[in-house]
């Protein structure tokens, strides 16, 4: 190797060292405030509000503050409703919508055209529009307020344009009627045909669903907050946000009960972390 | 699907495949669409039953209300500073990390972490930062900027929702960005290179030029996303100090659920909708122009 080249070469690492450098320096901000929720939730009021970078506090750790933060949120209670909401919610979405974009893919009837262009064009309505109407139809007239089952079926109602979406383009791209055609001439019916033939063979774009869509309403906090009012059926966000309303001046009971909203999904983010990043960026691309 | 159906045929076929979806969907879409449209010609107070037609009162209510269009400016341009710096930032991230940076997964996945948690969390969380923090950090760096909370002034509580949006959103930009980058094929960058194009060269002339698509699916994002946030800025600044950053999504709910103006709040409500889409659209239609072939 001549001279120069092993310059040039020792030039090339120092200039990668120099972007890692980077990368970690931004990296460190970026995580920053998580950081700081986390060290500070260990710690007493007085130490949060004279020194919050401080490490730890000078009297140890206090775990009394998580304590606090799960009885006076309600945990258990809470983390369950959310769960609940959640889940059905994601359940009854994919299997609806997925039926539906089956359809309309497979077949040119002007009812099919007319229900998916109404999907579509849907999507850009922002939820600003259609929040006072919906407080005036299940609210104030149907009175369908403070029912789980409520929250679900609004879940759905706004999920499934989306959803249908990403089945539709996936279902025309990757499964071919040849398939569906063999199992019907063996004599399934439609239903039969879609449960045991198409709708295991979604399952990719099932996931990717699953998690746009488990985010978003897990973190879901205006129409929830319209819905319920009573507090036995708070989720997270409602939850958190009573808290902070009632104890804002109780910092480390307030950082502890961040640190229980946040570490449900960072936790599963840490196993999935690969399937949510595809996910985010096949949903964000289509 | 069998070519010969009969309408009844049909019709079970449809019900019962697309009947859920479509029942959802108009239920919670479609019908509060078109009501919402009846409610602004109406005087409804969120109680009565009694609704009285009032004609084109709640749009002359609407465009005479100050707070309303003064929200709408501070809402835009809150929108174009964070898309600004959204996609500066995660554009010159994502090239760094496609630049050979080891761990670049890691990185990806660190920075996208913000997306995970929702507005109103992530507001809780950077109100004890600018709140506490900052002015705790004044006695080893005494700059003015560190001397108070920064939520307690107009100027700063708004550059504190704006970075917020950033630290945010940057990090979910990012992933498009580096699929951009990774999808611009090695030929095109080998033929530069063989042509003597230099790294900046190859950056500006090439990669950015293919890279429109990304630039506009990000766009779009980053701006109508920042146009109707409304969980941030209830938690972070509750529209404070003295109303200065009140956003229109929360003037909106502020018209309807405090003030009990239903009929105004909707047809505000209606204006922003207009507003975004004639911003997001025109935007798409002016990046689709300038997209090119490799």
């Amino acid at each position: 190797m001549s001279e120069s080249s092993r310059a040039a070469g020792g030039h090339k690492n120092l200039k990668q060292a120099g972007k890692l450098t980077i990368a970690i320096i931004v990296f460190c901000i970026y995580l920053f405030p998580f950081a700081l929720v986390l060290v500070n939730s260990l710690k007493t009021k007085v130490s949060i509000v004279k020194a919050p970078l401080m490490l730890a506090d000078p009297k140890g750790p206090q775990w009394i503050n998580y304590q606090n933060a799960i009885e006076k949120m309600n945990f258990p209670r809470t983390f369950g409703n959310s769960l609940f909401v959640v889940g059905v919610s994601v359940i009854l979405l994919l299997i609806v919508s997925s039926m539906a974009a089956w359809l309309f893919v497979r077949t040119d009837w002007k009812a099919c055209k007319i229900s998916f262009s109404a999907m579509l064009a849907s999507m850009i309505v922002p939820f600003q529009v259609v929040m006072i109407p919906l407080i005036a139809i299940y609210g104030a007239q149907l009175h369908w307020l403070n029912h789980r089952m409520t929250m679900v079926f609004m879940n759905l109602g706004f999920g499934v344009s989306m959803c249908t979406f990403m089945c539709h383009g996936f279902i025309k791209g990757n499964i071919p009627v040849a398939l569906e055609e063999a199992a019907r001439i063996d004599g399934a019916g439609y239903h039969r045909t879609f449960f045991t033939i198409v709708f295991p063979l979604l399952k990719p774009i099932l996931s990717t669903v699953a998690i746009l869509e488990i985010l978003s309403y897990w973190n879901d906090f205006l129409l929830p907050s319209m819905i319920f009012t009573r507090k036995e059926f708070y989720t997270l966000p409602l939850a958190i946000r009573t808290f902070y309303g009632e104890f804002s001046s109780d910092y480390g009971n307030i950082m502890a009960g961040l640190t229980l909203s946040v570490a449900p999904v960072i936790l599963v983010y840490l196993i999935l972390q690969k399937h949510v990043i595809g996910g985010i960026v096949a949903g964000a691309v289509k | 699907m069998k070519q010969n159906m009969t309408f009844k045929e049909k019709l079970l076929l449809f019900i019962s495949f697309a009947g859920p979806a479509m029942l959802f969907f108009c239920c919670v879409v479609i019908i509060p669409l078109v009501y919402g449209i009846y409610l602004t010609f109406t005087d409804w107070n969120g109680l009565a039953d009694l609704k009285n037609f009032v004609g084109l009162t709640n749009y002359v209510t609407a465009f005479q209300d100050s707070t309303f269009w003064s929200t709408l400016l501070m809402t835009t341009g809150f929108s174009l500073l964070s898309v600004v710096f959204i996609n500066i930032i995660a554009f010159f991230l994502a090239y760094l990390l496609t630049s050979g940076v080891k761990g670049q997964n890691f990185f990806r996945a660190g920075f996208f972490t913000p997306n995970l948690i929702g507005g109103l969390i992530l507001g809780y969380i950077w109100q004890i930062i600018f709140s506490r923090v900052v002015p705790s950090l004044y006695s080893a760096i005494p700059i003015p900027l560190f001397q108070k909370s920064w939520l307690s002034n107009p100027s700063t509580a708004f550059a504190s929702l704006v970075v917020v949006q950033t630290w945010q959103l940057s990090g979910y930009m990012l992933l498009i960005y580096i699929s951009g980058f990774v999808g611009i094929s090695e030929d095109v960058l080998e033929a530069a290179n063989v042509d003597g194009a230099n790294e900046r060269q190859t950056l500006w002339n090439i990669r950015l030029p293919l890279m429109i698509p990304s630039f506009v699916i990000c766009l779009f994002l980053s701006l109508t996303r920042s146009f109707k946030v409304y969980d941030l800025n209830l938690s972070l600044t509750a529209g404070g100090p003295y109303n200065s950053t009140k956003m229109t999504a929360m003037h909106i709910y502020t018209q309807a659920f405090e003030n009990h103006l239903y009929g105004v709040g909707q047809a505000e409500a209606l204006i922003f909708f207009l507003v975004i889409a004639v911003i997001s659209l025109t935007q798409t239609y002016i990046g689709k122009k300038r997209e090119v072939e490799a």
